[in-house]
């Protein structure tokens, strides 16, 4: 089963047709019920997700104090990018918090399509260095605690 | 843009450092450290302002503070400021109940001129206590609210309740079609909105850079980034106009406490065009 055309979403803006195929044939789509969780930290980071529509939290679950969320993302958003790294787990617990569709792909799958092609590897790895670097550059910034007790 | 101001009032003798006395006819608590005052002047007469202007507030033996309205424009008769206690006069200010009567100097400095967006599309971009001194405009905006295209008001707050105004957002959205879009920074168990950056918000809006005007109030840093963003969108710097709020002490151009190099923002400001801020922005010892 593959996806539905992916050209519309924000993450992929830009990419050419040919690329898009391959990338629609090999990830299928999903829709999520509210509450629905999409991974959860300490499993093993096997997937990726972009989202059509909806909104879901990234958030760390405290034993003590419960979930905390400390992104949200939306639609045309990529959410889980442990996967790009092999053998590692998500570090985070992700969950709709809306009903919410997803373009979903097999890391493993998605990996070797890189390797069997690397201008398709060069082309998402762009769009995923381009979100580590919104989401790092947002995080700093939230760091300063802009609107605490200094405006 | 030449600033429409309402003219600064005085004192008793003319003298604009001399406070007019206003009481406190209402206090409202917004969030745990946020109070809106509600204050009527003891002489009876009304305080025009303009959206934007700040007056310098004072309570008496304790110290005096610029501020911003937080009221309506059309309703002079009551002045509404907004105020977050962050220690001293402030915690006095926001301790101040009904029959206390406080200073007021002003009003002071420019407007954010929301008539200049008048068939376009206006994007409003708020950061903490920085809503408040948007109120105004918003109130502007929803009274003549036929004369403007898309209307968004993105706000950013640190946590869900630290949110301002919560009601009244829920009314802009409802009754008058803004888009109102609030986002935290730090997301409390069973809070289902949005978590983030408020700038992350901007490419999302869906408004038309080509006729659009941007306002903004909230931490420098924040409105750094939000005018970069605007400009990658396309907006034009002229229109982009940002509420620069520094330590304004005498409030009419005499101290330069609140210079900004050659700008003196109780006086040139608060509210400056991008245009004119961007080469001061980017100097780090400014």
């Amino acid at each position: 089963m593959s996806a539905g055309p992916l050209g519309e979403l924000e993450f992929f803006h830009g990419l050419e047709p040919g690329l898009l195929a391959v990338l629609a044939d090999l990830g299928r789509d999903v829709t999520l019920e509210a509450g629905q969780v999409l991974f959860r930290e300490g499993d093993p980071a096997d997937r990726f997700f972009v989202l059509r529509r909806g909104r879901v939290a990234v958030e760390l679950h405290d034993p003590v104090t419960g979930s905390h969320v400390v992104d949200t993302v939306e639609d045309g958003d990529a959410v889980g990018l442990s996967w790009f790294v092999t053998g590692t787990t998500w570090v985070f617990d992700a969950r709709a918090l809306a009903p919410t569709d997803v373009v979903v792909w097999d890391g493993v799958r998605l990996r070797a399509a890189f390797d069997a092609d690397p201008a398709l590897g060069y082309a998402v790895t762009q769009r995923l260095a381009r979100v580590i670097y919104q989401r790092l550059r947002a995080a700093r910034v939230r760091m300063l605690d802009l609107y605490g007790a200094r405006r | 843009m030449t600033a429409t101001v309402a003219p600064a009032a005085t004192g008793p003798g003319g003298e604009v450092m001399a406070p007019r006395l206003f009481r406190v006819v209402g206090t409202r608590l917004d969030t745990a450290d946020t109070v809106t005052l509600a204050l009527a002047a003891l002489d009876g007469e009304p305080l025009a302002f303009a959206a934007g202007q700040f007056t310098m507030l004072s309570v008496f033996g304790v110290g005096e503070v610029p501020i911003s309205i937080s009221g309506d424009p059309a309703d002079p008769t009551v002045l509404h400021h907004t105020v977050r206690d962050v220690g001293g006069v402030t915690r006095a200010i926001v301790r101040s109940g009904p029959g206390d009567v406080l200073g007021v100097r002003g009003p002071f400095g420019t407007g954010w001129e929301v008539g200049h967006g008048e068939g376009g599309d206006v994007v409003i971009v708020a950061g903490g206590i920085g809503l408040a001194p948007l109120r105004p405009a918003v109130l502007e905006l929803v009274a003549r609210r036929e004369r403007y295209g898309r209307v968004v008001l993105l706000y950013g707050a640190r946590t869900p309740t630290d949110v301002l105004f919560e009601p009244e957002l829920d009314a802009w959205r409802d009754r008058f079609g803004v888009d109102v879009v609030v986002t935290v920074d730090y997301g409390q168990p069973g809070w289902a909105g949005r978590v983030g950056l408020v700038t992350g918000l901007i490419a999302r809006a869906g408004f038309d850079p080509s006729r659009t005007v941007a306002l903004s109030c909230g931490p420098e840093v924040m409105m750094r980034y939000v005018a970069a963003e605007l400009l990658d969108r396309g907006v034009a710097a002229d229109r982009i106009r940002l509420s620069m709020e520094r330590n304004m002490v005498c409030g009419v151009g005499l101290c330069g406490h609140c210079q900004l190099r050659e700008i003196f923002t109780c006086v040139d400001g608060p509210v400056l065009g991008f245009d004119r801020l961007r080469p001061l922005m980017e100097l780090r010892e400014v």
